[in-house]
């Protein structure tokens, strides 16, 4: 069993430190668009990161396996392969296989991409639900031959990332090719970890990613109480971190992202105090019992799962984000600029407060704005 | 270096007439616009056009002729940070640290800033015309003569004033709701300077206290309130109209009794 | 027979400065200082001094130096000092060596040996002063999710019931101090404080006076082997309620208040005779087994109609970790941990000294193995036992403690001087007595005052290093062991205490 940590993190530092450039742009009608725009602006805030890793989450790229978990998966070598292909044959109905397309770019050291559709064999879940025999086996591949890693495991979605500035990496995946009506993006300054793919942004469990940037001094407390509950901080990263948080509020326990903003950059004691008796005591009850969950320290995320995408900023406020929208796109930056470059012309564009999140929806055409 | 010099050693997305330089930034990374803009200042240039600009840095650092600088897009992070003289008018949005330890100058924004609007700042005027961001003004200063004005025309967001040791901060609040601003920890810090908010600013730090103004300050307040509408073809008088709160500190040492001696 | 135990302590009186005012006379209530009206001189019977330096601290012209005896035994890294006159005073006696305060050998305290944290570069520190810093922590049990209802307006609704919490404006409480090991002043000015500042000071074993009944919402109860002072009224006076099944001073034994120490007022609040012992059992005698815990703990739920939380308090043994967990899933809403260092009115020290284990590694394994088991959010847990610090409060919230108890560093701010003689009742400084003469030395509103003030330094310290780690939430140092690093500890300390060694 190889210790993902060791190759993450291989000056066995307490936590990878990253800075970084995000951005995010949906269309809410779920028309699809190709990568070109995306790429312009996160390649626009090239400054913010130092080429050692890119990455993007794309939503809707396989409409023909919409139903199927399509695995995409790094091996730093064949026999690597060879174990996954058979851990994979023995537990999954394979619909489709295939090398990722790739092509010449400015990229330190590619490993081989593949990409797998894919459904849970019946006689192997049981009464299993099927989130959490993928969350398993897609544990299992990332630990078992420590060459091998699952980049994402969601359906009709996929993260593509790597060594390299972001423009680079797209351009090494050849991602203008693909449409999807979601796309989000991260630039990385990482302080270790230079050649590890698998390091970059962003991060993935089922069908949510994370992009970030910021760092999370809290994160000693969020991994303990994480780890209550059965999740497994194996990247040493606060982005895993804040990926398994949203999968525990989010997917097991059913919370809103309304809620779920108020868990992680809840108000201050001072704001819930002045609340009206009802509001007050939801908030309290918020804070006493999910405290070790707060995400302490400057931090933007851009969150995006099926059919939403949400960027949140800390409570006070210490990492930029710029929301902005036209017609049927909703955009999220590190800098106004990039959005500017995609889109010149904005119907709207604004700073959303610290703690309040931007969430755009496919079902609702309109961004909401949650404001307490 | 001589103007010819540069002109010779222009890119092609420069074009000179008389005495006004004209460039186009699309592409171009903000290393080699700032030196083109440095080679340009004090070399018979006395005012630049720049279009296309999307993000590009620094825009007006290190600069100390007394050009003028439009820009037409939206500049990146620091624009006019350390700026000595330079008069930088923005057509479009500007991002975090606009004005960061400025020396003295002037930037006029058409639109809304980020974060961090004049930062430190020593001297010099910034006038944003719509709404700013977290921590405007935070630890701005003042010294003998020179004395940092900002004035922002919509509202800006918590922590306003943070920290303030000197110039003057004036939010005017056009078009806010029902005259009130949100921004929490207004003046946290404060032990110097002077805020002019108009409207109702409800939450405050502890080392601030609001009074009336006086005759000094409504002159003060005119002269600055005047100078912005100019900019932005505003009624300086309506404004001027309506009630203006005065923020100050409470003391300049703020923290004597905090330690044990 | 002729004690062959010198005195530990000599009394130097400089006679230039002396001015004959008699203070020291009147202050020392061991009868050390007498003047000798033929010679118009202050003498000193050194046998009597306990370096309590009341005479010291109150002498206007600064006149009295208390020095340790110079005649010490032969060095000897076996038979030290108090080894030998220990055992002199044990054959002149026939008794037990009795003590006060908390254990004084080196070597216990890891505090000293853990090292915080600050943001440099990747993550920026806060300035307190100016940007909020959020202490506020609630004491009580909580459940791993809730129940929410969203509303149609976009309010939230919210529908599980949680268990009563208290609520701490800094996290930092009083600890348990007998009503009879201290006087009522002090009791007065514990409560006083502990309302203005909102926290919380706990009534000891004694009972609560009648008097302190008004400051209920700020107090916490415990109920104790002895039982004494425990009726439905009292239960129901207080914030939270506490079992005590140990204390680090003494663990696994009974408590004594000496019968010189009951007087009327102690034996009204204690409902037992005048001058006769206090006696608290070893155990609870209804407590035998970990399924009686559980019923007392729910006897005391129902006795006040579960509005209050209910805490448990042991001293910290080798199975702490094991403990606190058939605690936790007894029902209580907080664990109480009193390490080695703990301090009591009185103890042999033989005990005091030798029994029990330091309250930072108990801690650090209660949290991990509560965190184990997956019920670290059943209940709170909070630490005590010699914190003498700020700092110490800060690495005890990182190791895991939700907050923590402090005692002899509250005695300290109100004068005392650690000279280990409560067990005597004629604490000079008028704290660990009963005697009327003595105790009116505390004035209750000044001690209200001082610890108050100690109460605001220490917080305004925590803030100042919470702010520097880039933390504003007390809820992000609370267990989060990446803030600590270990100095001069080996592999196996490191490793119990869940920190890396600093340079990691």
């Amino acid at each position: 069993m190889k210790d993902l940590s060791k190759v993450n993190n291989p000056y066995n530092d307490e936590k990878v430190f990253d800075a970084c450039s995000i951005f995010g742009m949906m269309n809410l009608k779920g028309e699809r668009f190709s990568a070109k725009d995306p790429v312009r602006a996160i390649a626009n805030m090239h400054d913010r990161g130092n080429g050692l890793g890119g990455g993007f989450a794309a939503y809707g790229i396989y409409p023909e396996y919409k139903d199927d978990y399509a695995f995409q998966i790094m091996y730093l070598d064949k026999e690597a392969k060879k174990k996954t292909d058979r851990l994979l044959s023995e537990r999954f109905n394979i619909l489709n296989e295939e090398e990722m397309p790739t092509q010449e770019a400015k990229v330190k050291d590619p490993p081989i991409m593949w990409r797998y559709f894919l459904q849970p064999k019946k006689s192997k879940t049981k009464s299993q639900p099927a989130d959490d025999y993928i969350l398993e086996k897609v544990m299992r591949i990332n630990t078992e031959t420590g060459k091998a890693f699952v980049f994402s495991s969601g359906k009709n979605m996929g993260v593509f990332k790597g060594v390299g500035f972001p423009e680079d990496v797209a351009e090494y995946f050849c991602l203008e090719e693909y449409k999807g009506y979601m796309w989000t993006c991260h630039g990385r300054f990482p302080t270790n970890t230079p050649g590890w793919w698998g390091g970059a942004h962003p991060f993935n469990v089922l069908d949510w990613t994370v992009v970030h940037n910021g760092e999370i001094s809290s994160y000693g407390i969020n991994k303990r109480y994480l780890e209550m509950f059965g999740y497994k901080c194996t990247m040493q990263t606060d982005t895993e971190v804040m990926a398994y948080a949203f999968d525990l509020l989010m997917r097991r326990q059913g919370l809103p992202i309304e809620v779920v903003s108020k868990i992680l950059a809840p108000s201050l004691w001072s704001e819930i105090d002045t609340l009206i008796p009802k509001s007050e005591l939801a908030m309290r009850a918020l804070r006493q019992t999910y405290g070790s969950l707060l995400m302490n320290g400057p931090f933007t995320i851009i969150v995006a799962h099926q059919g939403e995408m949400i960027g949140l900023t800390d409570r006070i406020k210490l990492r930029p984000l710029t929301a902005a929208e036209k017609d049927d796109f909703l955009f999220l930056s590190s800098e106004e600029a990039a959005i500017r470059l995609v889109s010149p012309m904005l119907d709207n564009v604004w700073s959303p407060r610290g703690g309040e999140p931007v969430i755009g929806r496919l079902e609702s055409p309109e961004v909401v704005e949650v404001l307490v | 270096m001589v103007l010819k010099d540069v002109i010779n050693r222009v890119p092609e997305n420069l074009i000179i007439k008389k005495n006004v330089a004209m460039i186009d930034a699309t592409g171009v990374y903000y290393r080699d616009l700032n030196s083109l803009l440095r080679s340009l200042d004090g070399n018979g240039i006395e005012k630049i056009e720049i279009r296309n600009v999307y993000g590009q840095r620094y825009i007006g650092t290190d600069l100390d002729g007394h050009i003028k600088i439009d820009v037409y897009g939206t500049p990146g992070n620091d624009l006019g940070a350390f700026m000595k003289g330079a008069n930088i008018t923005v057509h479009g949005n500007v991002q975090d640290g606009c004005g960061n330890t400025m020396d003295h100058g002037q930037i006029v924004v058409h639109g809304r800033a980020g974060d961090l609007v004049g930062h430190s700042m020593r001297g010099g005027k910034i006038f944003i015309r719509d709404d700013a961001g977290y921590r405007v003004g935070i630890h701005m200063k003042e010294y003998l003569g020179k004395r940092p004005f900002i004035v922002i025309g919509g509202t800006a967001q918590d922590f306003l004033g943070e920290y303030m040791a000197g110039g003057v901060l004036v939010v005017l609040g056009i078009n806010i709701k029902e005259s009130r601003h949100n921004a929490r920890f207004v003046g946290t810090g404060m032990h110097g300077g002077t805020m002019y908010i108009r409207g109702e600013v409800h939450h405050l730090g502890e080392e601030v206290e609001v009074t009336d103004l006086e005759e000094d300050d409504f002159r003060l307040l005119g002269n600055l309130v005047d100078e912005f509408c100019s900019y932005y073809g505003l009624d300086a008088e309506k404004i001027l109209e309506s009630k203006f709160n005065k923020l100050v500190p409470v003391s300049s040492r703020p923290y004597g009794n905090l330690y044990a001696y | 027979m002729k004690s062959y135990v010198s005195p530990e302590y000599i009394v130097e009186r400089d006679q230039d400065r002396c001015i004959r005012c008699k203070v020291c006379v009147n202050q020392c209530s061991y009868e050390t200082h007498y003047y000798d009206e033929e010679d118009d001189i202050i003498l000193s019977r050194n046998e009597n001094c306990v370096n309590c330096q009341r005479c010291a601290t109150f002498c206007p012209t600064q006149a009295i130096t208390i020095r340790e005896n110079p005649n010490h035994y032969r060095s000897n890294a076996n038979w030290t000092q108090e080894a030998i006159a220990g055992i002199k005073k044990q054959a002149e006696t026939g008794g037990v060596v009795l003590t006060g305060m908390g254990c004084d050998k080196p070597n216990l305290t890891y505090w000293d040996r853990l090292l915080l944290n600050a943001s440099q570069v990747t993550n920026p520190s806060i300035d307190p002063l100016r940007e909020p810093m959020e202490m506020r922590t609630y004491i009580g049990s909580k459940p791993d999710s809730l129940e929410l209802d969203m509303e149609e307006c976009g309010g939230v609704m919210l529908k599980t019931k949680l268990a009563p919490q208290l609520r701490l404006e800094t996290p930092i409480m009083f600890s348990a101090m007998s009503y009879g090991s201290i006087s009522l002043n002090v009791h007065k000015s514990l409560a006083r404080a502990a309302s203005e500042v909102g926290t919380f000071y706990n009534t000891g074993e004694g009972g609560l006076e009648k008097s302190l009944y008004k400051y209920g919402d700020h107090v916490i109860v415990q109920v104790a082997s002895g039982r004494f002072g425990v009726h439905s009224e009292y239960l129901n006076a207080g914030a939270a309620i506490e079992i005590k099944i140990g204390q680090g001073a003494k663990p696994g034994i009974g408590g004594h208040l000496p019968g010189e120490k009951v007087s009327k007022e102690i034996s009204e609040t204690r409902m037992i005779p005048v001058g006769t012992d206090a006696l608290s059992p070893a155990p609870q005698h209804d407590i035998y087994s970990i399924e009686d815990l559980r019923q007392l703990i729910y006897a005391l739920k129902e006795a006040t109609d579960y509005t209050k939380p209910v805490f448990v308090k042991i001293a910290a043994v080798h199975n702490s970790a094991a403990i606190a967990s058939g605690i936790v899933r007894a029902g209580a809403d907080a664990v109480v941990l009193d390490g080695v260092r703990g301090g009591t009115g009185a103890a042999p020290r033989i005990i005091r000294d030798n029994v029990g284990i330091p309250i930072e590694m108990a801690l650090a394994s209660v949290d991990q193995r509560l965190r184990d088991e997956g019920i670290r959010n059943k209940a709170s847990v909070i630490a005590a036992g010699g914190i003498k610090s700020s700092a110490d409060v800060l690495k005890a919230i990182a190791l895991g403690a939700d907050a923590v108890y402090i005692a002899t560093a509250a005695l300290v701010a109100l004068g005392c001087t650690v000279c280990q003689k409560c067990y005597t009742g004629k604490c000079p400084w008028g704290i660990a007595t009963t005697d009327l003469w003595l105790t009116k030395r505390i004035n209750p509103d000044l001690g209200a005052k001082r610890l108050a003030g100690l109460l605001r330094g220490w917080s305004l310290e925590i803030m100042e290093m919470m702010g520097g780690m880039g933390i504003n939430a007390i809820e992000s140092v609370r267990g989060n062991r990446l803030l600590l690093r270990g100095v001069g500890l080996t592999d196996k300390e490191l490793k119990i205490l869940g920190i890396r060694m600093a340079g990691e």
